[in-house]
């Protein structure tokens, strides 16, 4: 019973600050007319933003050992070429994602044949 | 209904992602014995995957409240920067304001941020669906892998690549349309440099923050550059 209680309550507090951090641009610039910087802002920011994403996502690869970072290398560049020559972002998203799932699988194999 | 559609269709790359991830939450969420209630109750009102997955093991060591609160906001604070660009689009939303500055993820982020309307859509609309649809394969994800999880028949194993991915090919977009490059550049080096320092735990914050310093000391020549974009 107080187990529940617990999990609930915390939940909740995980739900609200969750929402602070979303909320918190909109409280400070919402009910006002726009400042030319946050527009500035606004503009620029995205570009910055995604490409840190990107790094993001790609935290937690290996530099060292079998296969290392060379299954999301290979399927980067794999996504950038499709994309830059189809110029089709659902073809570049389903190979790229593709080829790192078959990518991951072949190293496993290749470590296997080692032993 | 037309804007359903496009939404549909917008939302796309993020289908695989939000399912296999709100799987695998799901499935971690069963194995720690969480009701599959619970599980939807989070998928619906917290909707942050990163935070979601990290918060199992917490819950289950019993960690204090205000450990969780702290980590809650580390770990979601890049979100602060999110909002900045959709203040004027979201606050003329009416009813859908409040939920469209709640379900402001990474990956509807990505979306709104990068999505081109034709003139017949009403983008009001069109937006609201958009993070609604996301949000509903979240959902979805997560029943599954709280339900079936065990039982799936095939290994997606590498799947969540698919978010990658989509956060490249939308780098990829915004460096074509960009007049300057400085947006991305001051992104990528700060990423790379607070990356080494750091290392993968904690680079975000401070990069996402120099990026911002950065971009406002450099305002009057990125500013003159973008302008010159929209003579052309």
């Amino acid at each position: 019973m107080s187990t529940d209680f617990n999990l609930m309550i915390s939940i909740t507090i995980i739900a609200l600050i969750t929402w602070l951090t979303r909320v918190i641009p909109f409280l400070l610039f919402g009910n006002r007319e726009l400042p030319g910087l946050v527009k500035y802002l606004g503009n620029v920011l995205p570009p910055a933003i995604m490409v840190i994403l990107v790094c993001y996502c790609l935290r937690n690869i290996n530099f060292t050992g079998v296969p290392g970072c060379l299954p999301e290398l290979i399927s980067c560049a794999v996504v950038t070429a499709v994309h830059l020559i189809k110029k089709n972002m659902y073809l570049s998203i389903i190979i790229g994602t593709v080829c790192y799932m078959i990518v991951i699988k072949l190293s496993i194999y290749n470590l296997l044949f080692q032993f | 209904m037309k804007e359903f559609r496009f939404a549909l269709k917008q939302t796309f790359p993020i289908f695989f992602t939000y399912l296999f991830i709100g799987i695998a939450f799901g499935i971690l969420m069963t194995e720690a014995n969480y009701s599959t209630l619970t599980t939807i109750l989070c998928s619906i009102f917290i909707y942050a995957g990163s935070m979601q997955i990290v918060m199992v093991p917490l819950l289950q060591a019993g960690a204090s409240l205000v450990t969780i609160a702290i980590m809650t906001f580390f770990i979601n604070a890049r979100h602060l920067f999110y909002g900045v660009g959709f203040i004027d689009r979201f606050r003329k939303m009416g009813w859908r304001y409040p939920y469209m500055v709640l379900s402001l993820t990474d990956e509807t982020y990505s979306i709104l941020c990068s999505v081109q309307y034709s003139d017949e859509l009403d983008q009001k609309k069109t937006d609201f669906y958009i993070s609604l649809i996301n949000q509903c394969y979240w959902i979805l994800g997560s029943f599954l892998g709280s339900c079936a999880g065990r039982f799936l028949p095939f290994d997606l194993t590498g799947i969540d690549f698919s978010a990658t991915a989509f956060f490249l090919v939308v780098v990829l977009n915004q460096i074509k349309q960009y007049r300057s490059k400085i947006p991305v550049l001051t992104g990528l080096v700060s990423a790379v440099l607070f990356y080494l320092f750091l290392g993968p735990d904690y680079f975000i914050i401070p990069a996402l923050s120099v990026s911002m310093i950065t971009l406002i000391l450099l305002k009057d020549i990125v500013s003159k550059k973008m302008e010159e974009s929209y003579e052309h």
